[in-house]
């Protein structure tokens, strides 16, 4: 393992690309897996290709693939953030706030923006703690981000008092136009497709063709050697935690997909299926290297399996021990490849 | 060269800053056990410091923390992390439930046995394969929970009361608890345990460099095993004890214990970085968390504030946030004055 030089190096590239191309390997066998699922569920599963199939798993998938892609950042770095479950129930908690009134702010479209902007900033604000807990202090990203996956959600408690809110009710104009963003078509396309889309196609340029990117993996690969070689890790760092704390901003969606904002289950193992879906795509949990792409078919992988056994009325509690089983054999495989 | 000679000069005064560094680092958590006791005392009087509210209010209902964070103590001296026991301990109470009538006895064991069995899984997994432990027992939560909801029929399971199996919950020897006493017997063994055996040593010095540890010919994957399976077993006692005290094994219960724990273990003194620990500190540890709430609910008895639930996890956070910052800091310090000698 410690054999293997970070990426961003680029030592020796033939040998590499002949005995270990290890990105795209593990995204193909992923793949093999996730192409496994679908062809069974073709077969056995009634009604698989239809519509309300695709509806009723795109609400989870984009949520997993989203809050994923910023986990596969900070996971790249070689940590990891429990927090993000958390910060998506802050930023569906907050989000409902701006939409009591309709001229609370003015004009409608302020609080709608309000409604968007403000939820968001305040889950990278959240990041920016996780950061200067883990670069200024200098804490373990699992205790770091601990703090704020105990805490967080008391914070989304306290905000909403505790209570689930529904906010179709509240006769607000401006409701409609904030749950179009869950549940609004551009082009009879969702538009949760179009943003797990954007996301992707961003973080994939972010990682593979700017400096950042290429910061991060070498962080990820060896933080001292990185700092040693100019590249800033404490800002990197700051970065990534930021990243994933805007990411999982995301949760102000469900929560207009949901139409109410419950403190209690907005987000909750969110942080595990995110994890999940990083590990079985394909990305060290060591750091150093990362592919989105993998957590994308990742994403799918746990959604499917999961979709598959409830749809063949498998209780929840197995399909919950399944899932488990799932994220071992992806991380012991990655090991044997890896050595 | 120059800090050679104002090291020197300033060595008296260095050794007592260290020691005082040190002193609060172990002590730290006493101290404010200590403090706010007495604050206690003083303001709540007899309510506070009858029988009955340090017994089974307070000590009985901090035992399954205390068995949890105990195993957690082993696992973090060896620099690692156990995030299943939460969970595992929910499956051990909803198997208690489910063998209570078959008696005392075989409710306990199994649950024992079935906490062992994850331990084990756990660690021969971070033992054999060196899998990274959050993520290995991070997938155990996973599983544990999800056993525990089939094995339950995703309801609670009711304790059969004729069997015997909730005397566990009832027996008292004096004023002291059953659960009490196990808990304290179990902390003295393990204390002589890590500080008076081969075993404990092995494990302080895998936590200490595991490499190391390897090449003086430690045998690491057994140690660790031992330590995860151990882990296991005290999460599963802890299920028992939930189950014999709240007369059910609730599937959906637990949530969050296995974060209490580390919190407790942190507070105590024990670095996450491994290599150093103590029982004892764990303990000072799982006493302070649970007096801090026993006070906030004395003071919202006392009207003094309005006070939801919702605040006992904003609680936990900032408390966790205080002391692993206080705990860096010092921790920093003296690896500081120690390199400046």
């Amino acid at each position: 393992m410690a054999a293997a030089p970070p990426a961003a190096t680029g030592a020796a590239p033939g040998l590499r690309s002949a005995f270990a191309p290890p990105d795209r390997v593990r995204a193909f066998s992923a793949l093999i897996a996730l192409a496994l699922i679908v062809l069974y569920n073709i077969i056995f599963t009634t009604n698989f290709l239809t519509l309300n199939t695709f509806n009723a798993n795109l609400t989870q998938v984009a949520t997993i693939v989203i809050v994923g892609v910023g986990m596969t950042f900070v996971i790249a770095t070689g940590g990891v953030d429990l927090s993000v479950g958390s910060l998506m129930a802050i930023a569906g908690t907050i989000a409902p706030l701006f939409l009591l009134d309709a001229n609370q702010f003015g004009a409608p479209w302020v609080g709608l923006a309000l409604a968007i902007i403000v939820p968001l900033l305040v889950t990278t604000l959240c990041g920016l703690f996780n950061g200067t807990l883990v670069t200024a202090i200098g804490l373990q990203p699992i205790i770091a981000t601990l703090v704020l996956f105990l805490g967080g959600r008391g914070i989304a408690q306290l905000i909403v008092n505790g209570e689930l809110r529904e906010f179709r009710n509240l006769g607000s104009p401006l409701v409609p136009s904030f749950e179009f963003i869950g549940l609004g078509q551009v082009a009879g396309v969702r538009f949760q497709i179009i943003i797990m889309a954007a996301v992707v196609i961003v973080a994939a340029w972010l990682l593979r063709a700017t400096t950042f990117g290429r910061y991060v993996l070498a962080t990820g690969g060896n933080a001292s050697a990185a700092r040693l070689a100019g590249v800033p890790v404490r800002r990197v760092l700051l970065g990534v935690y930021c990243l994933s704390g805007l990411l999982a901003g995301y949760g102000l969606i469900v929560v207009a997909i949901n139409k109410s904002s419950d403190p209690h289950r907005v987000g909750e193992y969110m942080e595990l299926d995110a994890i999940a879906a990083v590990a079985v795509g394909g990305t060290p949990l060591s750091g150093g290297r990362a592919t989105i792409l993998g957590t994308l078919i990742g994403a799918l992988i746990i959604q499917l399996l999961r979709f598959t056994l409830i749809a063949h009325n498998i209780q929840d509690g197995i399909t919950r021990m399944v899932i488990a089983v799932a994220i071992v054999i992806a991380v012991l495989a990655q090991r044997q490849r890896a050595s | 060269m120059a800090s050679v000679f104002t090291t020197n000069a300033a060595t008296p005064r260095s050794l007592t800053r260290e020691r005082a560094i040190s002193a609060l680092q172990r002590q730290g958590a006493l101290i404010a056990l200590i403090v706010l006791a007495l604050f206690g005392v003083i303001r709540y009087g007899p309510k506070f410091y009858s029988i009955y509210n340090i017994f089974d209010a307070f000590l009985n209902n901090n035992t399954y923390y205390a068995l949890i964070a105990l195993g957690m103590t082993f696992v973090i001296i060896t620099a690692g992390i156990d995030l299943s026991v939460g969970s595992v301990a929910v499956l051990a109470a909803v198997t208690a439930a489910r063998l209570s009538g078959l008696g005392l006895v075989p409710a306990v064991g199994g649950a024992v046995l079935i906490g062992l069995a994850i331990g084990l899984i756990n660690g021969g997994l971070i033992a054999r394969f060196a899998l990274q432990p959050f993520v290995v027992t991070l997938a155990m939560l996973l599983f544990a929970r999800g056993a525990a909801l089939t094995l339950s029929d995703n309801a609670p399971v009711m304790v059969d009361f004729a069997a015997g199996f909730t005397e566990l919950g009832s027996l008292h020897v004096g004023p002291v608890p059953l659960p009490v006493i196990i808990t304290a017997v179990l902390y003295v063994l393990c204390a002589l345990l890590l500080n008076r055996t081969r075993f404990g040593r092995h494990v302080l010095a895998i936590g200490g460099n595991e490499e190391a540890a390897r090449l003086a010919g430690i045998p690491v994957g057994r140690t660790l095993l031992l330590v995860y399976a151990m882990s296991g077993a005290l999460a599963g006692l802890a299920g028992v004890f939930l189950a014999a005290l709240s007369f059910s094994g609730s599937p959906t219960g637990a949530i969050g214990w296995e974060l209490s724990a580390i919190a407790a273990v942190v507070v105590g003194g024990t670095l996450l970085t491994g290599g150093v620990g103590s029982v004892g500190s764990t303990l000072i540890g799982v006493l302070l968390l649970g007096l801090i709430f026993v006070i906030l609910n004395f003071e919202r008895g006392q009207g003094t504030f309005q006070l939801n639930s919702f605040w006992e996890n904003l609680i936990r956070g900032a408390f966790l946030l205080v002391v692993v910052i206080f705990q860096s800091r010092l921790a920093r310090s003296g690896a500081e004055h120690r390199q400046g000698g």
